[in-house]
Parts: C-alpha cells; structure tokens; sequence
C-alpha cells in the first residue's frame, strides 16, 4: 500500500505531556497505587506500558509491575490477514489474580485487538479490573469497547491511518496521519 | 516473512531463513507451557489428521499436543484400526482424508519419500513426522532450536551424530539443519552404518568415537535397533556398546560444556549410558519439550501460510 | 501385386554400407527394386524426400505381457505402439505369466501374434522352467516352434552351476542366451543405484558391482562354454570395460544398452520419481560417457527398449513399492536421434545398425537389411519432426515413462511390414 503523509496529530513534547497526565489520571481513578499493574500490548503498547510506569514512579515512588502481551495467536483474523503476523514475546512475571490491571495500546480502531487482550489475559488469570489506556482513539468501532484512558480523540476515517512513532521502536517520537492511496494492485483492477 | 510451501518435508527444502523463522516463532510458543492455560485459539476449527502408519508414541503424542494447544481438532489414524489392513494404497487413504476436509496431514510412515507422494496428491498441508531413512523435519527443528537455546547460536558450532546413519531420518534432517545453519558436522559409526557417499552431504566421517568427539559442543547419539544385527551390519549391540556408547569416560574428549542429545526413545547401556542420559549435559528431556513448541510454530505458520496461498 | 514407391528418401542400410537417395519400389511383401531415383509408376507413392529410409528397427528385448497381464500390455496394443516407434520386429521376454517355458507357450505367443500383431514379433523361450532358476526348459522344442535365444531376463539364475549347463544346452541349438546381470544378493532390497542420491533420499542402494560382478561371472561361464552370451542392458562403466576385454579375447559375447543409460543418471531420481525406476538402477554421468564410448568403438552391439509398461497404480505409490521398469518402445528411435546421431556419438548408419543389423545377426535374423528380394520391412524417419512427449503420446496401454515432458526430434513417419503400410503420417493403417 501507498501513503501520504498528511499531517503531525502530536510531536515529542505533547506525547510527553498526554503520558504524564494520563499517568495522573490512573492514580486518581486508582486512588493510589495499590494492587496496580500495567500490561502493554505488542508492539507499540510495550513502550507506552514502561513510560507510564515510569511516571507513575516519578509522583509515588513506587515500582509498578509492567508485563507484555502479544495477542497474535488470539486474533479473529489469522485466517485473513494478508501476512502472516509475527508471533512475539508474551511476558508477564506476576500473578494477575486480583490485580487492577490497566491494558496499554497505541491506537483504538476496531477493538478487536482489546477483545484478543481481553480474552488472552483471562486465561491468565483473575484480575480484579482491567481498564483500558490509548494514546490515540480514533474512532471507527466494531466492537463495545470503550477506553478509560485517552491521550487524544482524533475521528479518522477509514482510508487513513494514524501511526504512532515511539523511539524505543522507531527513529522518530510522533504521531502522524497518513493517507492510503490507491495502490498499483488496486489501479489494475 | 513466510514459508515457501505449504508442507514441511524436510530440512532440505528449507531455506536458513524458513529456519530461523520456524526456531524464532517456537520461542514464544514455549512460553506458553508456563502459564496455567497452556492453549491458544489460533488454529480454532482447523482439522489436523495424524496419519502414522508406524507406531510412534512420542511424535504423534507431541503433535497431538501441539494441534489440541493451537485449539484444533486432531484425529488419529493409527495403522492396526485403519482400512491401510485391507490393503488400501497410500493414495486413496490419504485422499479419503483429504474428502474429510483436512486441513493438516502428519504422516509418518515406513518408506522413505512417502510424505512426497501425499503432498503431490492432496491439498492439505502436509507435514512429514518421518518417512523411512529420509527426514524428520520436526525433530530437526526441535534439535536445531534446543542447541540454539543452550548455546546461543549454532554457526560454528561441532556436532557429532553417531550411530546408525544409513536408516536413520533423525541424522538426515540434523545434518541438513546443521549446515544450513553453519555448524561443522561429523559422523560416526562403523562403517556398515555409514551409506557411502554421505560425505556429499558436506559431514565429515569417522568410524573412531574417540577422534570424532575430540573438541565437539553437542554429541548426537542415535537409536540402535537390534534387528541391524540380523541384517549383518553388527555383530552384537554388545560390541556396539563397546565402541560407540557414549559414557561419561567418553565425554572427556569433548568440550566441556558439550551437550548431549537423544531423539528418544533411549536404549540405556547401549547407545548411551544412564550417567551421561541423566547427568548434568543431557538436554534429552528438554529436546521433548521443546518438540512440541516448534510443531506448534510449524503447524501455525502453515496454517498462515495456506490461508495466503488459497487467495493467489 | 500392389506396388509401393518410396521416392528421393535418403536410403541407410548399414548391411551394404549405403547411404545415398535411392527409390525403393516394394511389389507385394518383397522389395523388388533399391536403384537410383527412377522413373516408375506405382499403386501408392511416398515421397520421401528430406527423409530417411532405414530397415525396419528391431527392438530385441520387449515384455509385451501377454498372457498374464494384459491390463498392462497385450501383443495387440505393444506392436501397436512398437509400429508407431518405427519398430518392425520385437522380441519378447518369457516373463509373462504362464512364462514361455514349453512349445504351447511360444505357440500362443506366435499365433496371438500372427491373428492381432502389427509388427513381426519373434518369441524368447525361458532358461529354467517356471524362471525359478532348477530344470532346464525345453529349449530345443521351443527353438523348432520358433523362439530366437533364451532368456530368464530379471529371475537371473544366481547359482553358477546351473547357469553353467544352461550355457551349454543352448549352445546345442544355437540359441543366445540373454543375461540380466544382477548379484541378488549384494542387491537386496535395493531400488536405485547406491550412490549420493540414495544417501540424501535414505532408499535402499544397489551397488554398480551388483551388475559388475554377474557380467564377469557370465563372461567366464561363456568363455568355459563357448556358448553365446548377451548381456542385456548394459548400465555401468566396468561392464563396457569387461566386455570390451571378452570380446578382445575371442570370447562370443555380445550386449546392449537401453536409451535410459545413455540419456538419465541417478539425479533424475529426483524427488522419488518413479518412472525413473528401473533395474538396472540409473547411474552417473560417468556411466553415460562409458556407455556412450562403448556404442562408438562397437563394444555395445544394439540398443533396445526393455519395455516394461506397469500400470499406473504400480507405479504412482511409494518408491520402494513402485514396480521397476519403464516404457520405451515409442522413445527408442527419437532417443537414438537426439542423443546418439545429433549429438555425433554415432553416425547414423551405425547408428542405426544397432537397432537392425546387429540385433539380427544376434539372433540370425533375415530382418534388419534392406535387400532385393526379402520381405519389405521398412521405417521412414523424419529427422526434423519435433514432438513434445506427453501422456496422449503413447499409444502403449501404459504410459510409464521417464521421457514424459521431454521435447525429441527424429521420429519414425512410416512403418511397413512385409509390403504393409501399418503407420503412415504417425496414424495407423488399418488393411
């Protein structure tokens, strides 16, 4: 596919100021900090999960167990997506029965990347909540699921593509907005 | 990244890359086995035949395991309760399981190039658990992937496979594994156990243990099965014992963090000695563990891997 | 009488040495004129010009499975396919079931032959009653009723004893004993050649010595006899060498390879192709080169098919169960053109001499010479004819064929036997 480039939603300094405030945020509603756990959702979940835990540690001084979630082997789609996803690294080194767990992802689209977390961390376990952070909602549901916490609402349509660019991952430390053009492939048809 | 073919024949066909993306998605896969919910949805309502025409209960107890972790259903077609008793030909048992909907056949079988022939005749994935002399790919990964776990890496490395080469799958699949991912192979046997010519395979061959272990990180000791002794290629397993068993006294010759291994199931004071199989450089029980994370990661990526092909 | 005129084709009949255009006016089942292009009229005119003439081919070493087997073959359907081969005569093993081991055998073969046959069909008697390698056949019976040599083909008499006497009473009717040099033994359970592709593949390896060691045996049993010996489907490099060594030392042996052994080696194996499974197993290029070498300098005698045609269900299964033997009666003259004429291993008078003079003087056969007066068995080749080998190429009941997919050029136009047009444009002629 082809995109375009269409305009900056957030750059270095605002991703930094919507992760500390989020990070507020969940100790409000938490009231505190007891029996939190911050699971981050492969691949761009995982350094938002450590930021957020990172923060969290600057205003309570105290260490949040932070784990990671690879949800490939639970999609709804394995038997239609185009490539085949990569199965990465699932780790979470605590027992989540109990636990108050807030779910980490970069973007809300369709949510059934959330039902895939939601089903796969069942099967860990007996959290006592889990609670929903993004970045980005942008809208465009297919399934009830709303998050708790959000750095931005962005309403996107369907041709366009919001991308997160995190440094841990990436050269950059942005949001974009990206077009989809009409691809070579599709032009033949 | 993706596999070529929808079946897994043999380590031959693969390419390093296939490798390392089979070892690198069996990673994760072995993850799974700690956590209390040892099963994923991934392989929900996709049909895997298990189709052994050669009694095998490690394999095909590895396999199953690794369909029922994937959420598939798996169906067992063992030869005793099978029409193959009344004569039925390969070729229509297995396109009497393809009119089932199969989505995976596993085929093990007594003759080498049968799973060939099954996957030149049907569209299902399929995925040799052993034909004849010829391959076992699963064990090959699983092999590749355990000395890769322990060691870090498999480029460079010394590996000495020993035993019965000329009959055995196990050895043509390592060795072609071994290669490709850049180890330096030898074999060792005597010489009635050696097909000759196996050198084009790039091994090097030895008939004196001693020599062959001299500096090696793994050591490959393969079953041996008493009826090599009516075919004139022993004289007694107690005489292969002699030469060939791998005890702790041998074990010097090698590096001192050699590994050993075993594909199972274990003749004890014959190929290899209960010191050396349950002392502290055996990783045999690992390489069970092991083998059914890379099935999983092998069943998996076919399973992607056809769903791609069936939209070209 | 009818007359035929075959006219400005490139005439080959290694008998007299010509190689020259020539008209042919065949009257009735005789060849009554071989003269410089003439003016004649005819009932039927070929134009054979850009065409070669040759005597009819004789493919001395055929299984045509009748009686026994006819789902496979019957004499009807491999002289069908042997005419369209440009085949003239054919010799059938005895392996058929009942074998041809008494004079009823050979007599129904010869009869079959006679009522359905395309092409003439000389019988081969069996060595040992039953191919079990004990008692001696009737041999002598069988000869007046019409076999050619004797022959146990692939049930090879492993005891040296037995082959002994065997030599020996054949030689009492002047009938050639044809051998299939196989040591059982050292074969096993073998099914291809033991090498590198039988190590990567794991299937059991049969050893060129397999071979090596009957051929010498059946050499120094010929030489303590002084019957005659052909070898049959001479495959490796040490063959040609043993036999080219009897031959120089005056012992009365002579052999044949098959198109296989000079085209295909152990790689084409491939992926447990089983059409590439025969006995004996393909070998190696070296082998090519000796095989090749062996046909130029005269050691090898004739080329033959050994046509084995095996239904598709004994083939198409695992490699160890598929049964051995291929197909050949329809690729033999095309191989021989592609990759014996064109590519100048033989010239194509002696190339065509393996296929019609030697054989006949083998097995003291009339056949194989174009000659004023005898029968007019007769083929046409198109030498510029390109054909693609698929399975609607064969006109055997099997298409069992290692060549399918292949591309060969040189094919047979016309068949006539005795005075018959039996093929003509590559159709058959119904008379």
């Amino acid at each position: 596919m082809v995109f375009r480039e269409k305009k900056i939603i957030m750059n270095k300094s605002e991703i930094d100021r919507t992760i500390k405030r989020m990070a507020h945020e969940i100790i409000e509603k938490n009231y505190g900090v007891e029996d939190l756990v911050i699971i981050g959702i492969q691949n761009r979940g995982v350094p938002l999960a450590n930021r957020l835990a990172f923060k969290i540690k600057e205003i309570e001084s105290v260490d949040i167990p932070v784990g990671v979630l690879d949800i490939t082997l639970y999609r709804d789609d394995l038997n239609s997506a185009a490539d085949q996803p990569i199965v990465r690294e699932t780790k979470i080194p605590f027992n989540i029965d109990r636990k108050k767990i807030v779910l980490v992802d970069d973007v809300l689209f369709t949510g059934r990347t959330i039902r895939a977390a939601l089903d796969e961390l069942i099967d860990f376990g007996r959290p006592k909540l889990i609670r929903l952070a993004v970045l980005i909602d942008r809208g465009n549901r297919e399934f009830p699921i709303q998050p708790d916490f959000v750095g931005k609402i962005f309403p996107a349509s369907i041709k366009e593509l919001i991308c997160v660019e995190l440094k841990e991952v990436d050269d950059n430390e942005r949001v974009i907005l990206k077009e989809i053009l009409e691809n070579a492939h599709e032009i033949k048809k | 990244m993706k596999l070529k073919n929808k079946d897994l024949l043999g380590l031959e066909n693969l390419d390093k890359k296939e490798i390392q993306l089979i070892l690198d998605t069996a990673g994760p896969f072995k993850e799974l086995f700690t956590r209390s919910v040892k099963k994923v949805p991934a392989l929900r309502g996709q049909t895997v035949v298990l189709l052994f025409y050669e009694p095998s209960t490690r394999t095909r107890n590895s396999f199953e395991l690794a369909a029922k972790r994937l959420s598939a259903d798996s169906l067992n077609v063992p030869i005793s309760t099978s029409s193959v008793v009344k004569g039925e030909s390969l070729i229509d048992t297995v396109k009497t399981i393809e009119a089932m909907k199969a989505d995976f056949v596993i085929i093990r079988h007594s003759m080498a190039g049968a799973a060939e022939i099954v996957s030149r005749t049907i569209k299902s994935s399929v995925i040799n658990a052993g034909d004849g002399a010829h391959e076992h790919p699963t064990q090959g990964l699983l092999d590749l992937f355990t000395i890769r776990e322990k060691k870090g890496k498999i480029k460079g490395l010394k590996v000495t496979i020993i035993g019965d080469i000329l009959h055995s799958r196990v050895a043509r699949s390592n060795i072609w594994g071994l290669k490709k991912m850049g180890a330096e192979v030898r074999v060792c046997a005597p010489a009635t156990l050696i097909p000759p010519e196996i050198e084009s395979m790039g091994v090097e061959v030895f008939y004196n243990l001693e020599k062959a272990l001299n500096d090696v990180d793994v050591i490959y000791t393969l079953r041996i099965q008493l009826e090599r002794q009516k075919e004139h290629l022993l004289p007694s397993l107690r005489e292969y014992a002699e030469f060939y068993a791998i005890t702790n006294e041998r074990l010097k010759y090698a590096k001192d963090d050699c590994l050993v291994m075993h594909p199972g199931p274990m003749n004890r004071g014959v190929e290899i000695f209960g010191e050396v199989a349950d002392g502290p450089q055996s990783v045999i029980l690992e390489q069970v563990t092991n083998g059914i994370a890379i099935r999983m990661a092998v069943l998996y990526l076919l399973a992607g891997r056809k769903q791609i092909n069936s939209k070209d | 009488m009818e007359k035929i005129l075959i006219k400005n084709g490139r005439v080959v009949n290694p008998d007299n040495k010509i190689d020259e255009v020539l008209d042919i006016l065949i009257e009735g089942s005789k060849i009554k004129y071989l003269k410089k292009p003439l003016s004649i009229t005819a009932d039927k005119i070929i134009n054979a010009q850009g065409k070669i003439v040759v005597p009819g081919l004789i493919d001395m070493h055929v299984h045509l499975r009748e009686p026994g087997r006819e789902d496979e073959e019957t004499i009807a359907s491999g002289t069908k396919a042997a005419a369209m081969g440009g085949i003239t005569s054919v010799c059938c093993m005895a392996n058929t079931n009942p074998c041809i081991d008494n004079v009823s055998g050979v007599k129904f073969v010869l009869l079959k032959a006679e009522k359905e046959g395309l092409i003439n069909v000389f019988p081969i008697g069996s060595i040992t009653k039953n191919l079990l390698g004990k008692e001696l056949s009737s041999m002598g019976e069988m000869s007046k009723a019409g076999i050619v040599a004797v022959s146990d083909d692939g049930n090879l008499i492993m005891n040296a004893k037995i082959m002994r006497r065997a030599l020996e009473y054949a030689k009492t009717f002047n009938l050639p004993t044809i051998v299939h040099c196989e040591d059982l033994n050292l074969s096993h359970n073998g099914v291809m050649n033991e090498g590198k592709v039988s190590a990567i593949l794991g299937l059991a390896g049969i050893p060129r010595e397999a071979e090596n060691i009957m051929v010498a045996r059946d050499i120094a049993l010929a030489n303590l006899t002084g019957a005659k010996l052909h070898i049959a489907h001479v495959s490796t490099k040490e063959s040609v060498t043993l036999i080219k060594e009897a031959k120089r030392k005056g012992i009365k042996v002579t052999c044949e390879t098959c198109p296989h052994y000079f085209t295909l080696t152990e790689k084409n194996v491939g992926k447990y192709n089983t059409n590439m499974k025969m006995k004996p197993p393909l070998r190696t290029q070296t082998d090519i080169n000796a095989i090749k070498e062996g046909l130029a300098e005269g050691t090898i005698d004739c080329i033959v098919s050994d046509h084995a045609p095996h239904l598709d269900i004994e083939k198409n299964t695992e490699f160890n169960l598929a049964a051995f033997g291929i197909i050949g009666l329809e690729t033999l003259l095309p191989l021989i053109m592609v990759e014996l004429v064109e590519k100048k291993v033989l010239s194509l008078s002696e190339a065509i001499k393996k296929v019609t003079l030697n054989p006949a003087t083998i097995l003291g056969l009339k056949e194989g010479r174009l000659k004023k007066g005898e029968y007019a068995n007769l083929t046409i080749i198109d030498p510029q004819m390109e054909l693609k080998i698929g399975n609607d190429f064969f006109h055997s009941k099997c298409k069992n064929s290692p060549f399918i997919g292949r591309k060969l050029k040189g094919f047979a136009v016309t068949t006539i036997v005795e005075g018959r047009i039996v093929m003509e444009n590559r159709t058959f002629v119904s008379n």
